[in-house]
């Protein structure tokens, strides 16, 4: 973007140029054909249209520390009358000092005094209009870049704290259960540190838009799902099954735990005894298909709304990186519940 | 001998309370539950002196069974990250343990429990009658005879009150719980529940027609018949949130 600006300032710069040099020349011209020399006709061209491009630079430059709003436009023409007395001033003194000597020429410079002011003005007025202008897209860019760059900002730390909703509660517990096995069972304890800490680094390395394969995503569910059966004991069984393609196939990374997780409360904290919580994947035309099932009692469910509560921010994440609000579905039969994912393959 | 109960859904949650508990000899260990409903029960049973709680298990919560009880005993909390219910145990003075807790703190709570057993007891009942869930309530927990039954709130034609209880109306009939109308007038969702009566907390899906009575008076009728009175102010609640 810095790139483009410079050259997109350069290029300007060359425009300004070739603008002046080309008045410069039919000036010039214009002024041989009023029977002045070579000499008298090229000298005036260059002193009035190099002056005026410094006036131009001038008021291009001003514009950088105050630009009038588009209200008060009346400030660019009352500037630009009041510069082009002073470089009218300006240019006579400089021409009448170039040829003192010339009575018919000094004669001409103030016969066309009014002339010159106009064309002074004019020139002026449409420099400062043009620059306005420029000044103005420039800025409408400068906001619309901020704008992506603050939206871009929020998605980002949106997505980073919804994928951060790493449940305390589950850490808590499962230190507690650590400290209770460290008593009388020191090597399951240790075990299950382990578990734990390689299940909260691989919560930590990865990235929020990363893809990572249904393989990956699944090792690291394991390292979840073992720490859980420690805590739930017998109650907690699970069963995941995936075709040969599906495993192959990639989805954004950590989205499957969570969604297990939230089958796994639903399925404990719904129903006493044991619970079984099946994961399904597989592909189907250039889609992950996932399907996680949980028990659930349809009377007393405390989630009985649509999409459970950690569902929604799935949902979100899922809207956040593909723009498709029907990725996630959920089921209910008899005392299953079923949540769907559909991850579609670039 | 001192009898305590461990409710707790993980195994090895409840083996560290019973590790903890070991030395001190003066208290027993009468039950370990997996859950609220054998909470009740092992309750029932044994009268403990004490229990050891936690919030979060299946079907019903700490809290909820907490309700369920006549005599609730003094409770030691133990939970592992609830920040709502922090909140409250803090407000009622009730001690808690936070998971995983070491064996001083444990000790301490048990300390301050023994020597001041009779203000813990008030401190939970107070915690009971005004702890509500964070967001609206979605169901009530009751007791039928040896039963639990969960009420979805959605099923609740109308609450009652009922002396030092609230009558719970549904269609299997109606459940007593030890509640104030104000309590369920606040935890249930406003927009379905309204307070037409001093004695009438009315779910607004159940309402068919409101009918004039002699003077300004008026009276609701339900889809099942039943005619609720409307107070002066209770009409106008009812009026507003049906937006008419």
């Amino acid at each position: 973007m810095e790139n483009k600006e410079t050259l997109s300032g350069s290029r300007v710069l060359l425009v300004y140029s070739c603008w002046w040099l080309v008045w410069m020349v039919e000036q010039a011209y214009l002024f041989h054909s009023l029977d002045w020399s070579w000499e008298i006709a090229g000298a005036d061209a260059v002193v009035t249209q190099l002056v005026l491009a410094l006036g131009g630079y001038i008021m291009h430059t001003s514009f950088r520390y105050y630009r009038p709003g588009q209200k008060n436009a009346a400030y660019i023409v009352i500037w630009s009358i009041v510069m082009a007395g002073l470089l009218f001033l300006l240019q006579r003194w400089l021409l009448s000092e170039l040829f003192p000597g010339r009575p018919d020429y000094l004669l001409f410079l103030s016969q066309s005094s009014m002339m010159r002011y106009m064309f002074n003005w004019l020139m002026i007025a449409f420099v400062s209009v043009l620059s306005w202008i420029w000044y103005f897209l420039h800025e409408q860019r400068e906001h619309e870049k901020r704008k992506q760059d603050a939206e871009q900002l929020a998605r980002t730390a949106e997505l980073t704290s919804l994928r951060q909703q790493l449940q305390p509660h589950f850490l808590f517990n499962s230190l507690n259960s650590i400290s209770a096995l460290a008593g009388s069972r020191p090597e399951e304890a240790r075990k299950m540190i382990q578990q734990l800490s390689d299940f909260l680094r691989g919560t930590l390395k990865k990235d929020d838009r990363q893809m990572v394969t249904l393989e990956e995503e699944l090792f690291h569910l394991q390292l979840y799902l073992d720490i859980e059966k420690v805590r739930f004991g017998y109650r907690l069984q699970t069963h995941i099954v995936h075709d040969d393609f599906a495993v192959k196939m990639t989805l954004p990374a950590l989205l499957l735990q969570p969604v297990v997780e939230n089958a796994i409360k639903f399925g404990l904290y719904d129903t006493t005894g044991e619970i079984m919580i099946s994961i399904d994947a597989r592909a189907e035309n250039k889609t992950l298909v996932l399907n996680i099932t949980n028990p659930f009692d349809a009377v007393t469910s405390s989630s009985q709304s649509g999409t459970g509560f950690g569902l929604s921010s799935i949902q979100r994440r899922l809207y956040l990186l593909f723009f498709r609000n029907d990725l996630l579905t959920t089921h209910i039969d008899e005392n299953r519940f079923t949540t769907t994912i559909k991850i579609p393959q670039q | 001998m001192i009898k305590t109960i461990l409710i707790d859904d993980e195994p090895l949650a409840r083996s560290m309370v019973k590790e903890y508990l070991q030395p001190h000899t003066e208290i027993d260990i009468v039950a370990e539950c997996n859950d609220g409903f054998e909470g009740v029960k092992a309750i029932g049973q044994h009268k403990p002196d004490l229990i050891f709680l936690d919030i979060q298990m299946p079907k019903i919560n700490g809290f909820e069974m907490l309700e369920l009880l006549e005599n609730p005993p003094a409770v030691i909390f133990t939970t592992a990250f609830d920040e709502y219910a922090i909140k409250a145990f803090e407000a009622h003075a009730i001690d808690y343990l936070l998971k995983p807790f070491s064996k001083e703190r444990f000790d301490k709570a048990l300390q301050k429990w023994m020597s001041s057993r009779v203000a813990d007891t008030k401190n939970t009942s107070a915690l009971i009658e005004t702890i509500a869930p964070p967001e609206e309530r979605q169901r009530i927990v009751v007791k039928k005879g040896a039963n639990i039954v969960i009420v979805p709130v959605h099923a609740v034609y109308y609450i009652e009150a009922f002396d030092d209880y609230v009558k719970i109306h549904t269609k299997e009939g109606f459940y007593l719980k030890k509640k104030t109308m104000s309590h369920y007038e606040q935890t249930l969702d406003a927009a379905s529940f309204v307070r037409v009566h001093r004695s009438y907390l009315l779910n607004v899906q159940e309402l068919t027609k409101i009918e004039p009575l002699e003077k300004d008076n008026h009276v609701a009728l339900l889809k099942n018949g039943t005619r609720i009175p409307l107070s002066q102010s209770g009409y106008t609640k009812l009026k507003s949130v049906l937006g008419i």
